[in-house]
């Protein structure tokens, strides 16, 4: 039976207007004094049209907001095997910590003798980064992953530079099973990308990439694990012939939670590679960020690193701001990086020590390869091994659609059908170098009885394929706060913001005020 | 371990579905040398008494600004943030959420980006706005790659207005793409100057208004002369509340206008997470980098929103992609996003009126001061005040003092000439005590 309701509320889920239709430019949440109206200094140049912006009450306010989040998935809710993702759950108490109002409540152009905390804070975490990943330097200041690889480029380019090979190193190799943001980050430093095919096993094409090779390779970027979920394992060869060629070894660290604690990227030859500390080390994603992208590296690059740089003198600790009398490729942003993600970070990893952090990977590993093993009868695993065999992944396991493709069903359908059954999808569709890929990654945070349940959710879903019913998973979702919702429309008819007077009924209900 | 839920009975229960024996075996594709032996030579798990104790007391080292008299801004301005907007980031839903990549399932975050498009396009006076970036400086060097791309010119010039972090920024970003940056000489009130070097190999002039030193300007003739010369006029900005109170950098003709929004929902934080506002005109919105929410309808005909324009992003067009980006600033746009809608226009233009006021009482109690001058003319919260001397000294030791009483021209730019020079900021939350404790200060440690 469809129900419609005059309120437009489902049960608990409330319909919510956006503010625009609500709000009023004269009402106010924020009880301020009363200003002495002052002659103002603006020199003529006070603003002279109206802002138009609506305001709410504080209940209202309170009210619309979680409204809103109530249409949210979260990790706080369930399983978010979103692969690539890292969504673990994120402790409360690393949320205290970066309240506090010795970290908070400081100005990042303090004078240096009242942020000494800061800086013994962020020399911690810097130790930890490096003692972690076996690397002698960190650069601390990107401010989210691609950021992150943004730097470690720039080191690489700093460093050719150096060599006075800067305007004969061009090329950066990146596989083709690489995230979006390696290429987009090899081009915005100034190189050019050639990809590099990957093999049937989900691997770098070692073969390939060594005739790449050459004097006008700049660097080569990897990802390792790698987006297939898989552990490269000519990895340590990548690095000596890079290495042999000239060329310097990016590796992207995004899938850094398989390996935390049990290898070192320091150990495999890395030249630079990113942490994303909103993965491994949770703090939290936030719906999109903050993130936070320290960069590891090696002597060869650590020169370059950009500024800030602490330093010491006599007992005390420093920044140093400017360039000058410094190999410092330059800044890459106004202040030092995410304090508020350095926090949380260093946290999480006083939490679980270096013990913890172990059984972090291994959890994470175990976790994935357990669902691997449980669904792989039921869906294809490109690249989980034959039937009686178990070829383990990291700590994300890939399916594709390939088993049920044929019978009508893609992996965008798997994916909606599950928003009914209540879960966040995997990552649909990459990494792009296997067709209709479903990649899940389950973390170590996940308890054996959630894994279960899940698997039994998706092998459920595999068996309605099998008997036909295809139609349940074209009209999904059905149960979730909306239905499938129009991308082409949206991007051929963009409408990214409100206007007055566009709907209707504001614009009366203004008019009339 | 309190985060970890698996139980070692449940370990080895899975290792039998897997077949495996040991955990070992799941990491047959790592090289042998590479495996580590022992544990990492770091501190083994605590408990949260513990962590919490460590952490205070690396806090308890640093002084507050909330226990000074506090004058610093520079790109960075300590505001009230209503205790509500803290309440709701942390709720598990916005919290611990992703991406809405799955927009059945995350209307909550869509419709806030939305929301904060909206409003970030009304207060600057632009036509459109993305969700956010990083910080207002890497959203200025962003907007001077986005003009570059724009015009296909390869030369950026900054006024001796623009934040030097944000020029430095920008020169990082920029010249790795091969583009050129001029930076004029630091100046107090001369944002017009870019015009003078406008040529047909000029992408865009970079203005800010309020500048680094305070300074508020017209921009509109700047602005004509770029469009003349065939650039584009970038505005940026490091203190967004002034635009509740002063001419809106896009009602002066700025093509782009991109800046800090830190201080509304945002606390200082050290420097971080920040974020960046970024809008620009409609014509220009393919060019734009970063994630941008739309509107649009589901299966049943009801509206909703989705990320959309993603043809200009990374994940799809990789290395021809507008931007690297793979993120926005999602809990600092909603901090900007609650807070701003408990403002709403008449709360902003309060707290922008307060603002000033307090920077007006805090213009005439310095100048006062036997030896200080005040240098900025047009302001709205912030002024350049010189100081007899070096200015780091006189910072160094106001807050010897209790007095956080800004920051030295020479901090921000060594190479500006100006080491007499202090930059000083209050906000709403300067008290005339504060002030009066400031004035006095400072006439103690100039004497």
């Amino acid at each position: 039976m469809k129900i419609e309701t005059t309120s437009g509320n489902r049960g608990l889920l409330q319909a919510e207007p956006l503010i625009f239709d609500t709000g009023h430019a004269t009402a106010t949440g924020v009880d301020l004094p009363e200003p002495k109206n002052t002659t103002n200094q603006f020199g003529g140049l006070a603003r002279k049209a109206a802002l138009d912006l609506p305001g709410l009450s504080e209940p209202e306010t309170m009210r619309h907001f979680v409204r809103l989040s109530q249409k949210n998935y979260a990790i706080d809710l369930g399983l978010f095997p979103l692969g690539s993702c890292t969504m673990k759950h994120n402790p409360r108490l690393n949320e205290r910590v970066a309240r506090f109002e010795g970290f908070a409540d400081i100005h990042p152009l303090q004078p240096m003798s009242t942020i000494q905390g800061a800086l013994e804070l962020m020399d911690e975490l810097a130790h930890w980064l490096m003692e972690l990943t076996g690397m002698p330097a960190v650069a601390l200041s990107p401010k989210a992953g691609a950021h992150g690889e943004f730097c470690g480029m720039l080191a690489i380019k700093a460093a050719l530079a150096a060599r006075g090979e800067g305007e004969k190193r061009k090329r950066v190799l990146v596989p083709s099973s690489a995230h979006g943001t390696n290429p987009a980050t090899a081009v915005a430093a100034g190189f050019i990308v050639d990809e590099v095919p990957g093999t049937e096993d989900g691997r770098v094409d070692l073969e390939a990439f060594k005739a790449k090779l050459g004097p006008d390779v700049a660097a080569v970027m990897v990802t390792n694990p790698n987006t297939c979920g898989l552990f490269e394992r000519d990895v340590k060869k990548i690095a000596d012939l890079i290495h042999e060629a000239g060329g310097y070894f990016y590796c992207d660290g995004a899938n850094y939670n398989a390996i935390v604690g049990r290898v070192r990227p320091g150990d495999l030859g890395v030249d630079a590679m990113h942490i994303n500390l909103h993965k491994t080390f949770s703090t939290p994603h936030g719906g999109g960020g903050p993130g936070a992208g320290p960069t590891v590296l090696s002597a060869a690059l650590a020169p370059f690193a950009p500024v800030p740089h602490i330093v010491k003198r006599g007992g005390a600790r420093e920044f140093r701001e400017h360039t000058a009398g410094t190999q410092a490729f330059g800044r890459m942003c106004a202040f030092h990086g995410q304090m508020g993600m350095f926090t949380r970070a260093l946290t999480y990893m006083l939490s679980h020590g270096s013990d913890g952090l172990r059984q972090v990977a291994e959890d994470a590993v175990l976790n994935a390869n357990y669902l691997l093993a449980r669904l792989k009868p039921h869906f294809n695993a490109p690249f989980g091994g034959p039937k009686n065999e178990h070829l383990p992944c990291m700590h994300e396991a890939l399916l594709d659609d390939s088993s049920i493709k044929p019978k009508g069903v893609e992996t965008i359908d798997m994916a909606k059908a599950l928003l009914d059954e209540g879960y966040h999808p995997f990552t649909t569709y990459f990494p792009l170098v296997v067709h209709g890929a479903m990649l899940i990654e389950p973390t170590e945070t996940e308890p054996k009885r959630e894994l279960d349940r899940f698997a039994d959710v998706m092998i459920a879903l595999a068996e309605r394929v099998n008997a036909g019913d295809v139609e349940f998973f074209k009209q999904a979702p059905i149960l979730a706060p909306m239905r499938r919702l129009d991308d082409t429309r949206a991007a051929r008819q963009p409408k990214l913001r409100w206007k007055r007077g566009e709907n209707g009924a504001d614009a009366t209900k203004h008019a009339a005020e | 371990m309190r985060y970890l839920p698996l139980t070692d009975t449940d370990r080895q229960q899975m290792l039998g579905v897997i077949g495996a024996k040991h955990i070992d075996d799941l990491f047959v594709d790592v090289p042998k040398s590479a495996v580590l032996k022992d544990l990492v030579d770091l501190p083994r798990a605590q408990g949260e008494i513990e962590v919490h104790r460590h952490m205070q007391k690396l806090a308890e080292k640093n002084t507050p600004a909330g226990r000074t008299a506090f004058f610093l801004g520079a790109g960075a301005y300590r505001h009230h943030v209503p205790a509500t907007v803290d309440h709701i980031i942390q709720r598990s839903e916005f919290l611990t959420a992703y991406t809405p990549y799955q927009p059945e399932i995350a209307q909550g975050t869509l419709q806030a980006l939305y929301e904060f498009q909206s409003q970030v396009a009304l207060l600057l006076d632009m036509e459109v706005a993305n969700a956010s970036m990083y910080d207002g400086s890497t959203a200025c060097a962003e907007a001077a790659m986005m003009a570059a791309r724009v015009t296909k010119r390869k030369k950026i010039v900054f006024s001796g207005g623009v934040h030097s972090h944000y020029v430095e920024t920008a020169r990082t970003a920029c010249e790795a793409l091969g583009l050129e940056i001029v930076a004029l000489p630091a100046a107090i009130d001369d944002e017009a100057a870019v015009t003078k070097r406008l040529g047909a190999d000029v992408a865009a002039v970079i203005v800010q208004s309020p500048n680094v030193f305070g300074t508020i300007t017209d921009l509109t003739k700047i602005g004509e002369a770029a469009r003349g010369a065939g650039a584009l006029m970038v505005a940026t900005f490091t203190e967004c509340v002034a635009f509740g109170l002063i001419e809106p950098s896009g009602a002066m003709g700025a093509d782009i206008v991109c800046g800090e929004g830190q201080s509304i929902g945002n606390a200082l934080n050290f420097g971080g997470p920040y974020v960046g506002l970024f809008a620009t005109k409609e014509k220009y919105v393919r060019q734009m980098p970063g994630r941008v929410a739309g509107e649009t309808l589901d299966a049943d005909g009801k509206r909703g929103f989705v990320l959309t324009l993603s043809t200009r992003e990374q994940h799809i067009r990789r290395e021809k992609a507008t931007s690297n980006i793979c993120t926005n600033s999602g809990l600092c746009q909603l901090a900007w996003t609650i807070h701003m809608t408990l403002l709403g226009e008449a709360g902003l233009k309060r707290l922008a009126q307060l603002n000033h006021e307090k920077a007006v009482a805090l213009a005439e109690a310095l100048a006062k001061v036997p030896g200080v001058e005040v240098l900025t003319k047009r302001y709205f919260n912030e002024i350049a005040i010189r100081v007899p001397g070096d200015a780091q000294r006189v910072v160094d030791a106001l807050a010897e003092q209790g007095v956080i009483g800004g920051v030295a021209m020479s901090r921000l730019n060594p190479r500006a000439g100006m080491d007499d020079v202090l930059i000083a900021c209050a906000t709403e939350m300067s008290t005339d005590e504060d002030i009066a404790a400031y004035a006095k200060a400072l006439k103690v440690v100039l004497s």
